[in-house]
């Protein structure tokens, strides 16, 4: 059983909603981002997602633009990220990790070598938004041929005649994006997302997690009651932003702050769990 | 590369493939839009409506035909260049008269070719990217003329030295939106348009301004700049009584050179050159020439050359001219490139910058910065051609915006 099929099992064995965190990787520097993301599972993230920064992340808000060009300002790369996810693995091997991102740079990068050296770092799954099913050849075959999820993102436009051609090669979950937009916009209209992952349900035996518009707890709370999972990633990098100081500098801060908010993260998916059970 | 292809007319492919170039890089969001987009479009094609409504408004709105006109003084000074060397020759030089259309550059063809396929797909709101602002005041105008919503995204940076086509946008009754994000320049602009795509796809067109995109655009907005070369081929005719020998355009995102080159691309015997601007020069790294000096990869939903580092990270690209400011190309260029049918060159800021001024003093005919860039390579490749050498450039847009910009560059040069 991979990691991330071990983990939804686990977590549904608690009766609960797996809680999903974002943060790009190198944000706001190499070292604060690297305590990050080991502490991310100790505050209760059941899933870490890390995102490769581009320079041009045409479905993602202010948040994420920031968070990217903060890392690419601290001199993060493709292959520092991989590094990142092999330093993790040497303390954790239950969390799965999803790398998210834009294409160009894992084409640059060499797609076999991307996927040889992501499975020896212990990758798990992939997001690449900017491949949807008509470009599975580029990069979802041959992750799912190299052991590597590929997840794809399910939207309000994705009708019941897409569907089935979005969830063919989808593997590990099925993320599904709650509104019409980029990251880090509006909050959706909870009931219909329900409806929404009902809708996708019915076409996969997948795990479904919601994200886009997710801030708080009790955001959290409202889709941990409707879904498999809850994304959280804005909120999160926005955190970092403001943990740093006037200069742009890490504070000290960065990593406490961004733990706080995952734990009260965690607390909104078990506030979910009574209401479903 | 030397296989050549039977036909160098027949791309895209189903899948939106032009050789290893284009395709459909998008977020799910936008697949059932290009889905939506590629059947209406298909379907306006096959309707010979579409065909007349387009082809009147042609006549009547935008003008056209543009004129094929002689360049006698050109072809006289690049004809002395030739003397000077020793040589006899100097091809004879027509200017293809794009500026002279509705709004003052070859960007209108498309525009109205996508606004009147918004209109039969029922969208009440255009969206568009602008560099220099062609675009923008192409897509600003039709929608005041049909009555739709109309928001562009362009550049701080481009609004800080593009103000003319700012007030004229605005003029028009569309809303400019500047974009702060990234390198503040076109292809941020073409990053925010997308955000808003993604973010009304229902009752929102997207109208590029370019041969770029996702599928179908690329091949969309050829077919409908392709007048261009449709028409030299039969005003050269009418001159001549026969086709040119080359053809050159600067290139972009590459729609005014499309636009010439296709009809042509299967006379094999017609030279074309397409011209990158090229900055500082070649060598430096402030430059636009993606095929020049990049490399294939993946942005704005296609495929093709682009300016990059060793980690796939996009380049600010440089060019004195807004609407060449960009890191990458058309896919059709980048297939072209690769299968050796067209030259792709490279002119500078400072021989663009002469050509702006070669051309106003001996034909009065002020060209965009753009379009200088092509004036520039056709009296270097036209002294260099014998004097029954016929070459076509395109003049795709009128200078009247650059004007204060070059008095600027010119005052500080003399001071």
């Amino acid at each position: 059983m991979s990691r991330i099929d071990a983990k939804f099992a686990a977590v549904k064995a608690e009766g609960r909603a797996a809680l999903v965190t974002f943060v790009t990787a190198g944000d706001p520097n190499h070292d604060t981002s690297l305590s990050l993301i080991k502490a991310l599972p100790g505050a209760g993230a059941d899933l870490i997602e890390i995102g490769m920064p581009f320079t041009d992340p045409m479905a993602d808000g202010p948040a994420i633009q920031l968070s990217s060009q903060r890392a690419l300002k601290g001199g993060q790369t493709l292959a520092k990220t991989l590094a990142m996810v092999a330093a993790f693995r040497e303390a954790n091997s239950d969390t799965p990790v999803i790398l998210m991102g834009y294409y160009n740079p894992i084409y640059i990068y060499g797609v076999p070598r991307f996927l040889a050296d992501a499975k020896a770092a212990g990758v798990d799954g992939l997001i690449v938004v900017d491949l949807p099913p008509e470009e599975d050849a580029e990069l979802c075959l041959p992750a799912l041929e190299a052991g590597i999820a590929f997840i794809r993102l399910a939207t309000p436009t994705t009708n019941d005649k897409r569907l089935p051609a979005v969830l063919a090669h989808t593997s590990g979950f099925v993320y599904y994006v709650s509104i019409n937009g980029i990251t880090g916009s509006a909050t959706p209209d909870f009931a219909e997302v329900g409806v929404a992952v009902d809708r996708i349900k019915a076409h996969t035996h997948l795990p479904v997690v919601v994200g886009f518009g997710v801030k708080s707890r009790a955001h959290a709370a409202e889709v941990a009651k409707v879904a498999d999972g809850v994304v959280v990633g804005s909120a999160l990098v926005d955190a970092v932003r403001r943990s740093l100081a006037a200069d742009g500098r890490a504070g000290t801060g960065t990593v406490e702050s961004v733990v706080g908010l995952v734990k009260e993260l965690a607390a909104g998916v078990r506030d979910g769990q009574r209401v479903r059970a | 590369m030397t296989n050549e292809p039977n036909s160098y007319r027949t791309g895209p492919d189903e899948h939106g493939h032009f050789g290893l170039f284009g395709g459909r890089f998008v977020a799910e969001t936008l697949m059932p839009n290009l889905l939506e987009l590629e059947a209406a479009y298909a379907a306006a094609k096959a309707d010979p409506a579409f065909a007349r409504e387009m082809a009147s408004y042609h006549t009547h709105y935008v003008g056209r035909p543009s004129p094929l006109y002689f360049a006698e003084r050109l072809t006289e000074h690049v004809r002395d260049l030739a003397a000077a060397k020793g040589g006899s020759g100097g091809a004879r030089i027509y200017l293809k008269r794009e500026e002279l259309n509705h709004t003052g550059s070859h960007k209108v063809n498309n525009v109205l070719g996508q606004i009147l396929l918004a209109r039969r797909m029922g969208k009440t709101r255009i969206i568009a990217e602008t560099g220099a602002g062609q675009h923008g005041v192409a897509t600003a105008t039709l929608c005041a003329r049909f009555g739709l919503e109309c928001v562009v995204y362009m550049g701080a940076v481009d609004v800080e030295r593009q103000k003319p086509n700012v007030f004229r946008m605005e003029m028009l009754g569309a809303k400019v939106v500047p974009v702060q994000s990234g390198s503040r320049t076109l292809k941020d602009a073409m990053n925010d348009a997308l955000r808003d795509w993604v973010t009304n796809v229902d009752n929102t067109f997207y109208c590029i301004g370019t041969v770029a995109g996702p599928h179908p655009y690329p091949g969309m907005v050829r077919d409908f700049q392709v007048i261009i070369g449709n028409e030299v081929r039969s005003q050269i005719m009418d001159a001549e009584g026969r086709l040119p020998d080359s053809l050159v355009a600067c290139v972009g995102g590459g729609s005014n050179a499309i636009g010439l080159f296709h009809p042509f691309l299967d006379d094999r015997g017609i030279e074309i050159f397409g011209v990158e601007a090229a900055g500082h020069g070649l060598l430096t790294e402030a430059h636009a020439a993606s095929i020049n000096g990049g490399r294939p990869g993946v942005l704005h939903g296609n495929r093709t050359y682009l300016l990059m580092d060793d980690d796939g990270q996009i380049i600010e690209a440089h060019s004195i001219s807004a609407g060449l400011d960009y890191p990458g190309i058309g896919p059709e260029h980048s297939w072209l490139h690769d299968v050796g049918r067209v030259n792709y060159i490279g002119a500078t800021d400072a021989e663009a910058l002469a050509a702006f001024q070669l051309l106003s003093k001996l034909e009065g005919i002020i060209p965009a910065l753009e379009s200088a860039h092509a004036i520039a390579k056709a009296v270097e490749l036209a002294a260099e051609r014998p004097r029954d050498h016929i070459m076509v450039v395109n003049l795709s847009g009128r200078g009247d915006k650059d004007v204060s910009q070059v008095a600027e560059m010119l005052g500080s040069h003399l001071s």
